[in-house]
């Protein structure tokens, strides 16, 4: 996170976040110490594998979380306020009125008995004393921003009746609804083609410009995040492994772990015939860590110190920072 | 192995391993009341293509342009309305080439690693059920498949007694690929074989399936939505297109310099991977056309920036160029009405 950012820009200050599922015979720790902050008008990507938990991490910033079996600990403060803090009627003005979320398949969180137009309207709403023909207008204006062709005959179409691209714009319109400052995004590209992701991905960079929305942004695609993303994160085990501003990350990595993952992509510059490289191994169990570091068993630099010590947040830069032994912070 | 792989070939190098021509499958959509059909969705409308011996033909295009009815037409997973497929030059469900013989040559493995399994079979018994039911005898079978299992990287006594459920995605796709192996067969096709496993695992199946095609001189049909994978694997692409082939031809050549405007566009919505150098206009608006209703003419002219009022009369056919790759835009048809305007939308002849 920038030091250089002011308290009074920072949106949301995530403190040592840790998140257990108490479902299984163990309990699982999917996210353990995360620390993050989001500036007003950034755009943040959350890369990882699965179970590196990324979209624990952002779901958890609308606590949505099924309470009984799971405990949170550390603080997520969203303008101001704790979010782990608030009570359930809290809860339901908060979500979706300063922050909304849009989730990877839109067939699924949109409902498929009412019409899209009708969801939205329903939206706006919950959260504004407007009256019905208002919020419709609204609907429709929300419609011709994110660019759906003939709005108007689409505001009263099914879920099923759109295309994948066009029910993600739908989806994007309805998160819209209620003016959030941040937008959470869970994957919004991975279920789309790739002419239709790049569509999608350069409408959220254009809304977040114009609308000056901050944006996590979760995805597992490093070409996704290099498109949209101010700053980086990289999580791998329920850390953040590494953080910094998308140059660095790309063409600067500290980490071992994010070296490899760049490595492990298969993108235009590789010759034919050359391998790949890969990372030896699978992801560690999360309700069974090993001691020290969690990459050190797949790390190509491993040293017999990273199975004893707990890595420590380093600094690299005013920027820049990583979870690393072997990395030496600047002064 | 390599002795009955010998005598398997029957028409030396030259000739394609498999052969399709004239393929066309519909889809009836659901019927009315009294039964008439109200529609087709032309899912695969009359393609031609070859696959060499021992390449790899890579296939590409957007959701719902027949990439996966293709692959089931050609195992015969799928009945075909038209046309026929012709493996090493017999014609597969012929007198020459009974289904059953040519499955034992071809072999399919899937996207979803975990449903093709069958939950109910240890890994060893999943890999030996099919050479078993080709006459292998049981023991020898369960032999072969621990044989394979370390072929693909895992440890028998470690897996061979385990069910799919306790494997993680990249482990269970290199069971279906022992699986797919256990015949020895001599083309695979690959759907989206690799498309639901996370990175690091995604480069370790890439990099065992070029060894394995090495190893067994195997022939790969490999359909993937990720055009980066699709240019490290192939040998030569396949662009689809709502149902048809809009150009095929050497990977290398075509990834640098695509002809049709259909490919091109594809082609230029990969992210870059410089932040520096960002995508700033969508190469392509909207989404495909419905395949019930495919667009009249040449099916791509909805979408495309060089359309011309002749394109939405005129059918382009698959023409090769000089170089050898295949190309079916009228702006690169000989005598076509196509006017072209300037410089830049000439052909590059």
């Amino acid at each position: 996170m920038s030091e250089m950012a002011t308290t009074t820009d920072i949106l949301v200050d995530i403190q040592n976040l840790s998140v257990t599922f108490n479902a299984g015979k163990k309990p699982v720790r999917a996210v353990d110490g995360v620390n993050l902050r989001v500036t007003s008008g950034e755009v943040i990507a959350l890369i990882g594998e699965s179970g590196s938990g990324k979209s624990v991490t952002l779901r958890s910033i609308l606590k949505l979380h099924p309470p009984r079996r799971t405990v949170m600990q550390g603080s997520i403060n969203v303008a101001g306020r704790d979010v782990l803090q608030m009570s359930a009627d809290e809860l339901d003005a908060f979500r979706g009125n300063d922050v909304s979320m849009i989730f990877q398949e839109p067939l699924l969180a949109l409902d498929p008995v009412y019409t899209v137009g009708d969801q939205i309207i329903e939206a706006i709403l919950r959260h504004e004393k407007i009256s019905r023909a208002q919020a419709k207008a609204r609907a429709l204006a929300l419609f011709e921003r994110v660019r759906i062709p003939s709005p108007e005959r689409r505001l009263n179409a099914y879920p099923h009746e759109m295309s994948g691209g066009m029910r993600q714009r739908a989806m994007i319109s309805l998160a819209l609804a209620s003016h959030p400052k941040l937008l959470l995004a869970d994957e919004p590209t991975t279920a789309l083609d790739a002419t239709v992701q790049i569509q999608i991905l350069l409408l959220l960079r254009e809304l977040q410009r114009e609308l000056g929305l901050s944006v996590i942004f979760v995805t597992h695609d490093i070409g996704a995040a290099v498109e949209v993303a101010d700053r980086i994160a990289v999580m791998y085990a329920g850390r953040i492994v590494e953080e910094g501003p998308v140059r660095s990350i790309i063409r600067d990595p500290a980490h071992p772990y994010t070296k490899a993952l760049l490595r492990s992509v298969a993108h235009g510059s590789f010759a034919k015939g050359t391998r790949l490289e890969t990372i030896a191994g699978s992801p560690p169990d999360l309700a069974n860590l090993p001691p020290g570091c969690s990459f050190a068993d797949r790390c190509g630099e491993v040293t017999d110190q990273c199975r004893e010590i707990d890595p420590k947040e380093v600094w690299l830069n005013k920027q820049h920072r990583a979870r690393c032994i072997r990395l030496v912070p600047v002064n | 192995m390599t002795d009955s792989k010998k005598s398997n070939d029957q028409g030396g190098p030259a000739q394609p391993l498999l052969s399709v021509k004239g393929l066309i499958k519909h889809f009836a959509l659901q019927k009315d009341f009294i039964g008439r059909s109200t529609g087709v969705v032309r899912a695969v409308d009359d393609i031609d293509f070859d696959v060499r011996k021992g390449e790899t033909l890579g296939v590409v295009g957007e959701s719902g342009c027949g990439k996966s009815t293709t692959a089931r037409l050609i195992m015969n997973l799928l009945d075909r309305n038209e046309g026929e497929i012709i493996f090493d030059g017999m014609s597969v469900g012929g007198n020459d080439l009974p289904l059953k013989s040519f499955r034992r040559q071809a072999q399919m493995v899937f996207q979803d690693s975990y449903a093709s399994l069958n939950p109910r079979l240890t890994i060893e018994d999943s890999i030996a059920f099919s050479p078993q039911v080709h006459g292998v005898p049981k023991r020898e079978a369960i032999e072969r498949a621990r044989d394979l299992l370390v072929r693909v990287g895992l440890e028998p006594r470690r897996f061979a007694e385990r069910y799919p459920h306790e494997l993680s995605g990249g482990q269970r796709q290199r069971i279906n690929i022992a699986r797919a192996l256990a015949l020895q067969p001599r083309l695979i096709v690959l759907d989206e074989a690799v498309s639901a496993l996370d990175k690091s695992v995604e480069a370790q199946v890439l990099n065992l399936l070029l060894d394995l095609k090495e190893e067994f001189e195997l022939t790969y049909v490999f359909i993937s939505h990720d055009l980066n994978v699709v240019r490290y694997v192939s040998d030569r692409v396949m662009v689809m297109y709502l149902g048809q082939v809009v150009e095929i031809g050497d990977c290398e050549t075509m990834f640098k310099t695509p002809r049709h405007p259909y490919t091109k566009a594809l082609l230029s919505s990969i992210p870059s991977l410089d932040p520096d150098n960002r995508t700033e206009e969508p190469p392509l608006t909207g989404d495909p056309p419905n395949p019930i209703n495919p667009p009249s003419g040449c099916r791509f002219h909805t979408r495309c920036v060089h359309v011309q009022p002749v394109c939405k009369e005129i059918m382009p056919k698959l023409i090769e160029q000089p170089d050898g790759q295949s190309v079916a835009c009228l702006m690169f048809e000989p005598k076509s009405a196509y006017q072209h305007k300037s410089i830049l939308l000439e052909p590059v002849l």
